[in-house]
């Protein structure tokens, strides 16, 4: 076995930083995955509108973004942007844009069998009652969409958080960074990586849970 | 072909270009065969194991689903080498990815087991199959078909996931492409060709899946 000596005082030493950086991962996150629904509710629209012209590019944005690495993305618009002239986006600003933009393709395809899956009776009756298209919508097929794709949204802000450790690739000081940053200054390779770890799956396992009692609470339609 | 344009440039770089396309498909490949016999084994002890080795199992794929595959790959990296085990960046990479995937596929195997009705292992049983004979000739047939899409999914997560192999320094596409664009600064250009080849190894993986699932749709009853 080796010789390594445990020293945890870095961990005390940087745990401001450390939990600072969970922080903006998890607002990171969050932040993306509410643009990412945005995106997706329109873009799931699109899908199953009929129409072609608004379909077809919806589908090779969707089938784009899920074939494509995210880091690829990230770098994509964080070098290629200022290309264009963008250049009013800091590193945090395109980082949510990047994650927006692929939580987007996949909330599309939740949204997309979430829509898929309502009873077409619903519909009906909603018609039959006279409501107008929009209120068919917003009171009947969105409340009932959200129910049933919960668990979906679930997963995927469980997934983006995860995501959220490629922002180090652009100097984002988030967790994966600001752990590579402080084993580069004290070289604790072990000290760091298992906090790191650890506070990854606390928080992974916290929001799960938080998830399950919000399942429970509005998932099942009585 | 004048220097400065794209398709000039392109080709000056073709040839660590394709060498960065080459160590994206092999170290893809390297984990997803990894990740598939380990990931079948995995699946196996977490179905039918003792409850201690199943609590293990469980332990492990929940970890490993839990952390985040960057998170994974640096601690691999960084930490192997403290065991003073000198690996290269491309198989500490290689060892990450397959873990992480072996987690996943565990995870579908499980799924896909579970899917099977009881009564075929009842039946199996009940004619006098030892165990082995029981996973081998009426469990696996069974579960490898359904946990075919799943499993399909985790080779392009794997595929997309080798791009954080340039991160500890594997020249893999996307490195070898901004190795390029260090170079000659077309930025955009190189970024779409980089996305163009992934969209195309993921799109073909993805169409061969579902050609497969055609071919090899699970059986109803």
């Amino acid at each position: 076995m080796i010789d390594y000596h445990f020293d945890w005082s870095v961990i005390a030493r940087n745990s401001g930083k450390l939990g600072d950086a969970l922080l903006l991962g998890l607002w990171l996150a969050v932040v993306s995955l509410l643009i990412g629904c945005v995106i997706g509710l329109l873009a799931a629209y699109a899908r199953v509108s009929g129409k072609k012209w608004l379909s077809a590019p919806v589908w090779a944005y969707v089938e784009f973004i899920r074939c494509t690495p995210l880091l690829l993305l990230i770098f994509f618009l964080y070098f290629g942007l200022p290309e264009f002239d963008i250049s009013f986006l800091d590193k945090t600003q395109s980082f949510v844009l990047s994650l927006s933009l692929y939580a987007g393709a996949y909330m599309c395809e939740v949204f997309r069998a979430g829509l898929a899956s309502i009873p077409k009776q619903y519909v009906e009756a909603a018609k039959a009652i006279g409501m107008r298209p929009w209120q068919r919508q917003v009171y009947v097929v969105l409340p009932v969409m959200f129910r049933i794709t919960l668990p979906s949204i679930g997963n995927n802000l469980i997934s983006l958080f995860k995501d959220t450790s490629l922002a180090a690739a652009i100097a984002v000081p988030e967790l994966t960074f600001t752990a590579r940053q402080i084993n580069a200054n004290t070289f604790r390779v072990m000290e760091v990586w298992l906090t790191a770890s650890a506070l990854y799956l606390a928080s992974a396992y916290l929001i799960a849970m938080v998830l399950r009692l919000l399942e429970r609470r509005y998932a099942s339609i009585r | 072909m004048a220097p400065g344009t794209f398709l000039f440039e392109a080709w000056q770089a073709r040839q660590s270009l394709l060498s960065g396309l080459g160590v994206t498909m092999l170290s893809s490949a390297l984990s997803i065969v990894m990740a598939t016999v380990l990931g079948i084994a995995m699946g196996v002890v977490l179905t039918f194991g003792w409850w201690w080795l199943r609590l293990l199992a469980r332990l492990y794929v929940d970890v490993m689903r839990g952390l985040p595959l960057l998170v994974l790959i640096l601690f691999t990296y960084y930490g192997l080498a403290l065991f003073g085990i000198n690996v290269p960046a491309f198989w500490a990479g290689v060892i990450a990815l397959g873990a992480f995937a072996t987690a996943h596929v565990a995870e579908n195997f499980r799924g896909a087991v579970q899917s099977v009705p009881a009564g075929q292992m009842e039946a199996a049983k009940a004619i006098g199959l030892t165990f082995g004979k029981r996973l081998t000739h009426v469990i696996l047939p069974q579960a490898v078909r359904r946990m075919l899409p799943p499993w399909v999914n985790t080779a392009l997560e794997i595929v997309k996931g080798t791009t954080l192999l340039s991160i500890i320094g594997v020249v893999e596409l996307l490195l070898s492409a901004q190795q390029a664009m260090a170079r000659n600064y077309m930025i955009i250009d190189f970024y779409l060709l980089t996305a163009a080849l992934y969209v195309a190894i993921n799109f073909t993986l993805a169409q061969l899946g579902a050609t497969l699932e055609r071919r090899y749709s699970y059986l109803r009853y």
